[in-house]
């Protein structure tokens, strides 16, 4: 078992033997959470302060509810509407969430790169629950997890990723995990939602649903981040359902078997068909929910066995 | 007084030649070269190293007026003294901006007061560099300004730079622009492409400096001003810019130490004091920039120094000031290029010295006799590792703190006073 990271920043920090220590650690706290008493002790008597500077239900939901099984005291802090608004610089209000000594921190912000920098002023392991466009990483852990339960592997699969990629960190950190593990990976979406380069990043890019689509063993969709689309990236919501969004007879063109995902939430009618994205045969959306708590709680345990031995070593640093 | 330095190495960009060799200095001038020593004078021996004109920096950033914790008139001249460049060509992108005779004839007095190396004054081209009215250009000409600029406020009315162009054209004022098109550049920090994409940070093509360089090239034609491009640092815009010398156009055009020296992948994990403006560039842009100053197409190095404090710079990416200090590290990162066998000394200093100095009419940047005697003595091979903290700017953000250099000044003279002396 190999897990030497001391902060979960991305994916790209990540060795395909850490991932594997992940997923593999995530399996038991799957079964873990299906029981009537969901306890562990992994981080008894450890603070774990969510801090989401971007509004977020459902992951701020996830990881409090990973800390709490997992036995941390749990707090939420939505940065949104507080001192940060009132101009302290993100890098003062490290420092003064530092001073309350927390052990693992749970960062989101709208700009990428931004939890990288609170990570250097901090003692605590800090975990990325998604920086702008950057990295989204315990996402694409899940959706792993999903995939390797439903598909039986992680490596040889056609992975197509559709639609905003520009704008998805969910985006970059599953082209980069799924690159790892000796994927094939393909990016489905109109030429102005596809970030320049990525075809040096070794996936195949296409602007029609149908090519990319075919043969695929995973379809997974992403949310049109309309909240980021500050102008004319298309030219309507109708008109990039017609071309873009998931139905039945788009899915046709992917493998029988294939399986279909969403990071939530979901512009139903947008992006993906309401009611492919609630058939059970096809549809993993609900799964991906269940094992994001997995995954986070993984990852936490991981974390928290890093810093334990690392303020151990400090320990008897200071004793000799 | 006269003062003879011997034993010295040269470089002269009017030939482009080096060689060694001794210079009379004499009543603030170069007063022989390769003459025995008159009587009475000082002598000093330079060990054999390396003797040059002093940069002409076109395009510092000081914070006076509005920003003087960032930089001042002070710390800017001491920090050209140590670089090795004695003519400082200041930016008018203050608060406010430079862009009347008072607020001109204000800076130039506390500069003279305050520097130990000459500086010398832009102004503004449009009113608040907003690009709505022209400034006095002919007062202003009148209080000293040496060309005309809204530095990387692109004027995006055609019609308002027409004119602003066609009245310094009649005044024979040199404009300098910023090549950009600011529709695509608007919000970027990086130059797109894949390290762009896999940081999630929003880029500018390198195209849109190529089409703000056909506007402006087009705006030139129109007019017949006198036009400096301040920073190509694209291949894309080497072509046009060729081809509009070979047409007989008053262009000229300078980039900056920095796009010679680094490329888009410097920026790592996300370090803000390699954010500058225009971003980074591809390593296949740096290096068609640095052919085009061994071959002349791209006439100017500047440091474009732009001091930001630590406030400014200590945030995400994004969010973080663009610029970069350089006076002090100018040289040292110039040597880069010429211990890489990329330019030769007398190139860099073709570029750092005599072109600045020639476009804007100064008697600057010569090694010959009658030029006023600005000179840095310096040695291009002795190593050092840079400590952002002993900068002589008041604002530390440097890009090459920590990295090691080759290339220290050892020694800087203004009109034939020595300013600089390295200690030891």
């Amino acid at each position: 078992m190999t897990f030497r990271a001391r902060h979960l920043l991305g994916i790209e920090h990540l060795a395909p033997d850490e991932i594997r220590t992940v997923l593999d650690l995530a399996e038991s706290y799957v079964e873990l959470n299906q029981r009537t008493v969901k306890r562990s002790d992994a981080l008894a008597g450890m603070t774990q302060i969510n801090m989401f500077f971007e509004n977020s239900t459902r992951t701020q939901a996830s990881f409090e509810l990973a800390g709490k099984r997992l036995g941390a005291d749990v707090m939420n802090m939505s940065v949104a509407h507080s001192s940060v608004k009132k101009g302290e610089t993100l890098i003062d209000t490290a420092l003064t969430l530092n001073a309350m000594h927390p052990d693992l921190l749970v960062v989101r912000h709208p700009a990428s790169g931004a939890v990288d920098l609170l990570a250097q002023k901090v003692n605590c392991a800090v975990l990325n629950a998604g920086d702008g466009r950057h990295e989204h990483p315990t996402q694409a852990l899940l959706d792993a997890l999903t995939i390797r339960r439903a598909k039986g592997r992680i490596q040889r699969l056609t992975v197509a990723i559709c639609g905003d990629i520009a704008h998805s960190r969910v985006a970059r950190s599953n082209l980069i995990l799924l690159g790892k593990m000796e994927n094939r990976i393909r990016l489905i979406g109109p030429p102005t939602l596809m970030p320049s380069g990525v075809a040096d990043l070794g996936c195949e890019v296409y602007d029609d649903m149908r090519e990319g689509l075919l043969d695929a063993d995973v379809v997974m969709m992403l949310r049109l981040q309309k909240e980021r689309m500050d102008g004319g990236f298309i030219p309507s919501e109708r008109e990039y359902y017609h071309r873009f969004g998931l139905d039945a007879e788009k899915l046709g063109f992917a493998k029988e078997d294939a399986i279909v995902m969403h990071p939530g939430p979901m512009n139903r009618g947008v992006e993906i068909d309401g009611e492919l994205a609630d058939d059970i045969n096809r549809s993993v959306i609900q799964d991906q929910v269940e094992m994001g708590v997995a995954v986070r709680m993984a990852c936490m345990d991981l974390l928290a066995r890093n810093l334990r031995a690392e303020r151990g070593r400090q320990a008897a640093g200071v004793m000799v | 007084m006269t003062t003879l330095l011997t034993n010295a190495r040269l470089i002269d960009p009017e030939s482009l030649t080096e060689a060694e060799g001794s210079l009379t200095i004499k009543d603030g001038k170069i007063a022989a070269l390769n003459a025995l020593a008159p009587k009475g004078a000082t002598v000093i021996d330079c060990g054999g190293k390396y003797l040059a004109p002093g940069i002409v920096d076109l395009g510092v950033k000081i914070g006076e007026p509005g920003e003087r914790h960032k930089e001042s008139f002070r710390s800017a001249g001491l920090a050209a003294a140590a670089g090795g460049v004695t003519t400082i060509i200041a930016r008018p992108d203050t608060h406010p901006a430079i862009d009347t005779p008072e607020t001109l004839e204000f800076v130039t007095r506390r500069a003279a007061e305050a520097s130990p190396v000459r500086i010398r004054h832009m102004a503004a081209l449009t009113k608040g560099r907003e690009g709505r009215e022209m400034t006095e250009i002919g007062f202003l000409l009148d209080a000293g300004a040496i060309a005309f600029t809204d530095c990387d406020h692109v004027v995006t009315d055609t019609r308002v730079l027409s004119r602003a162009l066609t009245y310094a054209k009649s005044l024979g004022a040199l404009v300098m622009g910023h090549p950009q098109e600011p529709g695509l550049s608007n919000g970027a920090a990086t130059t797109s492409g894949k390290f762009a994409s896999l940081r999630g940070l929003p880029g500018v093509s390198p195209m849109a400096e190529r089409i703000g360089f056909d506007r402006d090239m087009g705006m030139v034609e129109m007019t017949g001003a006198k036009y400096h491009f301040d920073q190509i640092t694209t291949a894309r815009a080497l072509p046009p810019l060729e081809r509009a010398k070979r047409n007989g156009f008053d262009v000229t055009a300078g980039t900056s130490i920095h796009h010679l020296t680094l490329n888009e992948f410097d920026v790592g994990d996300y370090r803000t004091f390699f954010k500058v403006k225009p971003p980074l560039r591809s390593e296949d842009d740096r290096m068609a920039v640095v052919e085009a100053v061994a071959t002349g197409v791209i006439d100017i190095i500047s440091s474009m120094h732009t001091p930001q404090d630590e406030e400014s710079k200590r945030l995400p990416y994004e969010d973080a000031a663009s610029g970069a200090v350089a006076l002090e590290t100018f040289l040292p990162a110039a040597m880069r290029l010429y211990h890489a066998g990329h330019l030769s000394l007398p190139q860099l200093f073709r570029a750092m010295s005599l072109n600045p100095a020639k476009r804007l009419g100064l008697p600057q940047g010569r090694l010959s006799v009658g030029a006023p005697a600005d000179l840095v003595l310096f040695d291009p091979d002795a190593p050092f590792l840079l400590d952002r903290f002993k900068l002589r700017s008041k604002s530390k953000n440097t890009p090459f703190d920590g990295q090691r250099m080759e290339g220290k000044v050892l020694a800087t003279w203004v009109g034939g006073t020595q300013v600089f002396g390295a200690e030891g």
